[in-house]
């Protein structure tokens, strides 16, 4: 199963690393006189409201979203790991201070403070800056939920008995970590990592309503799901669907290519 | 048994249920006729307050309600109202000028906050009340109030105690309410009108208002027949019906409301004064204005249930539009000749001005509302035409509205109005160059250039004015004026639509709020 989902994973990055060659329009080109068309020889997908090529602007979108969801969980994996490896040191006020940090990262209510960002930012910022500050956010925002089960990993961790035991055998700290106490956070990292993106998806589409995430004409697979919430839209052309398979694709991917926690450990 | 088929009829009439049912999208904030200030209690109040006139919705004349007669007079300084004889409030207690007097005294008290005292008040100052006889009241005012008889079609007459549900003076009145589902209204008993045969209104037992805030599950509970009415239908879901319910939706043709963009011309410290050079310049709004494709915003974003406007008074509002004006015509290489007689020149793709700077502005508009996020698209990509760049930013509408009247930190903007009312005096705010909503320069201290000088003159004027006719000339070059130097670049006036069940009957549907039920108290079902 690994090797078919590598090869399926491999192939979306492709398509979105490639749209600008093989999408058959420009992502932002208005037939007008085609507007809402069903598929049809030009138009295998159909076109939307404005009469854009549905199927130039998903391959468009994937090169967005892949680059960009992935980027910010990323983000978002490696400052809770960061975090929590500081918060297993022995300094009760370092440990006492990050679980603190880590409950205002939680209850924070980030809507605002996305609305803040786009009133700070110039109503002329290029889009695609506009997009990565959005993502980088939502990367830095996102590290608390995976930090506490990293934390809670561990802490868990730390009373084991291979632990004592690597440490009775007199293995350096550094070691430790790489050799013994990696293995067990790595599959949670990407469990947590595979979590992320989708949420990253739908989270930027939500805040489009806001004025972040990806500006009209640019597409993303966020802005792309928004159609689903007009059911005649779905129910004249399927093709709207495309994005959300697309998206269900990847995670599926991502789902078979995580190892268990039991196989990797 | 002949007498009993011809009495058929009649029994099988009375059995049909007269309730009414339609959904408002959320709850009423409060019952009292004079706090009123949201949509949703505007219905109720529509429906249960009486008031001394009614402006008629088709004619567009103030015809007398609970006043048999009313004059204006000193030159629209004063009006008096004559009330009808022996009129009552719904449980049964009289109506005199008292009651009016204590309504208007309590509604011009700045204690009471009251938004329909706003109305009244002429500034800080209150209008003058005396009381002739139990059946005679006149107000006066220190000079004369611009559009003083159609300001009572908002004054609802208050009972003399406020109850959690209190009486009514008019057609119906609250017989319940439970918060979140529904308010069920029934029919005053003692309401003053008849029809010619001398049978008392309402018709209607009762209307239920089911509190629903989803739209889309509103139209389901109408295509179910839960629902008689949808007052304001969108485009895809007009259609949607039509394929099902083709008999029950109606377009009403343009609606009073337009959508529109306009530029920022403000000093603003966010502003460059090149650009703001040519957001003044009227040869430069006129280019953008030309090369706009309405035909295509109308027939792409409204499903073709727009109409092209043709300036701040829609052809819906038939008496007082200016017949003369044509809706702009797309006119690209016209636009591009204005352009370079103002020093502009196209390079390549790219439109530049005198000092070379590239043309290019943030059009901002609000986020989720899905036509004019669409209708802003439209205009980036035909402004293309000219090689002027548009980024399309949209904004939660607590952020829009900041920044087109605090901060001015904007550039253009598009939006749209929702007029309730066909007057004219209706938009002054927005045109004095005083006013708070002067979309493109607010609460100017005096007037930045002769035309906006001008205008001011002539809203000020026409809002003085007693003769009609006069009035219309005077409204008429108003719009000419906005016209001419298009400080409001006009887009589109969407199709006002609507649903109503085939077997509500009564029915005369009119643009002007509340739309279906601006005559209830005539509605019935067969």
């Amino acid at each position: 199963m690994t090797r078919p989902a590598t090869i399926l994973l491999a192939l979306v990055v492709v398509l979105g690393l490639a749209a600008p060659w093989l999408a058959p329009n420009p992502y932002d080109h208005q037939f007008r006189d085609m507007a809402s068309a069903s598929p049809q020889p030009g138009f295998p997908m159909g076109t939307d409201d404005l009469g854009r090529d549905r199927l130039s602007r998903l391959l468009y979108a994937t090169r967005v979203s892949v680059l960009l969801a992935p980027s910010a969980a990323t983000i978002s994996v490696l400052l809770a790991l960061l975090f929590s490896a500081l918060a297993a040191l022995p300094s009760r006020l370092v440990a006492w201070t990050l679980s603190l940090a880590n409950g205002i990262f939680l209850s924070l209510p980030w809507i605002f403070l996305f609305i803040i960002l786009r009133s700070k930012l110039s109503l002329n910022t290029d889009p695609l800056v506009s997009v990565t500050l959005t993502f980088a956010l939502m990367g830095v925002a996102g590290w608390a939920i995976p930090g506490r089960a990293f934390t809670a990993s561990i802490v868990e961790m730390k009373d084991a008995g291979w632990l004592l035991q690597a440490r009775a055998a007199g293995l350096r700290p550094w070691r430790i970590a790489t050799a013994h106490a990696w293995p067990h956070l790595w599959s949670l990292a990407l469990v947590q990592f595979r979590i992320l993106i989708p949420a990253y998806v739908l989270s930027e589409a939500s805040l489009g309503l806001l004025g972040l995430g990806v500006a009209d004409p640019m597409p993303s697979w966020g802005n792309l799901l928004r159609d689903l919430q007009h059911p005649d839209v779905v129910q004249a052309n399927p093709w709207t669907l495309a994005p959300l398979a697309l998206l269900v694709l990847v995670m599926i991917c991502l789902e078979s290519l995580t190892p268990s926690r039991k196989a990797a450990l | 048994m002949k007498h009993i088929l011809l009495l058929l009829p009649l029994v099988l009439s009375a059995a049909v249920p007269q309730q009414l049912r339609f959904a408002i999208n959320g709850d009423p904030k409060m019952f009292d006729v004079l706090m009123v200030a949201e949509s949703n209690s505007e219905t109720i109040r529509y429906l249960t307050a009486g008031v001394l006139l009614r402006v008629n919705r088709t004619t567009d004349v103030p015809q007398p309600e609970l006043a048999e007669s009313f004059q204006v007079k000193e030159g629209g300084r004063a009006i008096t109202f004559k009330l009808r004889p022996n009129l009552q409030f719904s449980d049964g207690t009289p109506l005199t000028a008292a009651d009016v007097e204590r309504t208007l005294r309590r509604a011009l008290d700045p204690k009471s906050g009251s938004p329909t005292g706003d109305t009244l008040r002429a500034g800080d100052t209150a209008p003058e009340i005396l009381v002739a006889n139990p059946r005679e009241i006149t107000l006066r005012y220190k000079a004369p109030k611009p559009g003083i008889d159609r300001l009572f079609d908002s004054v609802g007459i208050a009972p003399p105690v406020q109850t959690k549900l209190p009486p009514s003076s008019g057609a119906f009145f609250v017989a319940e309410y439970q918060p979140g589902t529904f308010v069920l209204l029934r029919r005053n008993s003692h309401y003053f009108k008849r029809d010619a045969k001398g049978v008392q209104l309402p018709y209607l037992d009762s209307i239920r208002l089911d509190i629903q805030a989803n739209a889309d599950i509103a139209l389901t509970r109408y295509q179910r027949g839960e629902f008689h009415l949808i007052n304001k239908l969108d485009a895809d879901s007009f259609d949607r019906l039509q394929k099902t319910q083709n008999n029950s939706v109606r377009s009403l043709g343009p609606s009073l409301d337009p959508e529109f963009i306009w530029f920022n011309q403000a000093p603003a410290k966010t502003l460059p004064e090149w650009k703001r050079a040519w957001f003044t310049s009227a040869a430069f709004r006129h280019a953008v204005s030309s090369a706009i494709r309405r035909e295509d915003m109308a027939r792409i974003v409204f499903k073709g249930h727009a109409h092209p406007a043709v300036g701040p008074i829609s052809t819906a509002n038939r008496f007082w539009v200016n017949a003369a004006l044509k809706p702009p015509v797309l006119d690209t290489k016209g636009g591009l000749a204005q352009l370079a007689k103002e020093g502009f020149t196209l390079r390549g793709n790219v439109l530049r001005d005198k000092g070379n700077h590239a043309v290019e502005f943030s059009l901002i508009t609000q986020a989720g509302k899905r036509p004019r996020e669409r209708m802003a698209s439209l205009v980036a990509d035909d402004l293309k035409a000219l090689g002027i760049k548009v980024n399309v930013v949209t904004l939660d509408f607590g952020s829009l509205l900041d920044r087109i009247s605090k901060s001015l930190d904007y550039e253009a903007a598009l939006l749209g109005f929702e007029n309730v009312d066909a007057d004219p005096s209706e938009e002054m705010n927005v045109w004095l160059s005083s006013g708070a909503q002067h979309a493109w320069w607010p609460a100017q201290k005096t007037p930045a250039t002769a035309w906006e000088a001008r205008i001011d003159k002539l809203e000020l004027a026409q809002a003085a004015e007693g003769v009609r006719a006069n009035r219309k000339n005077l409204v008429d070059e108003f719009q000419k004026i906005v016209r001419e130097e298009e400080p409001i670049i006009y887009l589109l006036n969407p199709d006002y639509l609507v649903a109503v069940s085939p077997s509500l009957k009564g029915v005369q549907p009119v643009v002007v709020p509340p739309q279906i039920l601006w005559n209830a108290e005539w509605l019935r079902f067969e």
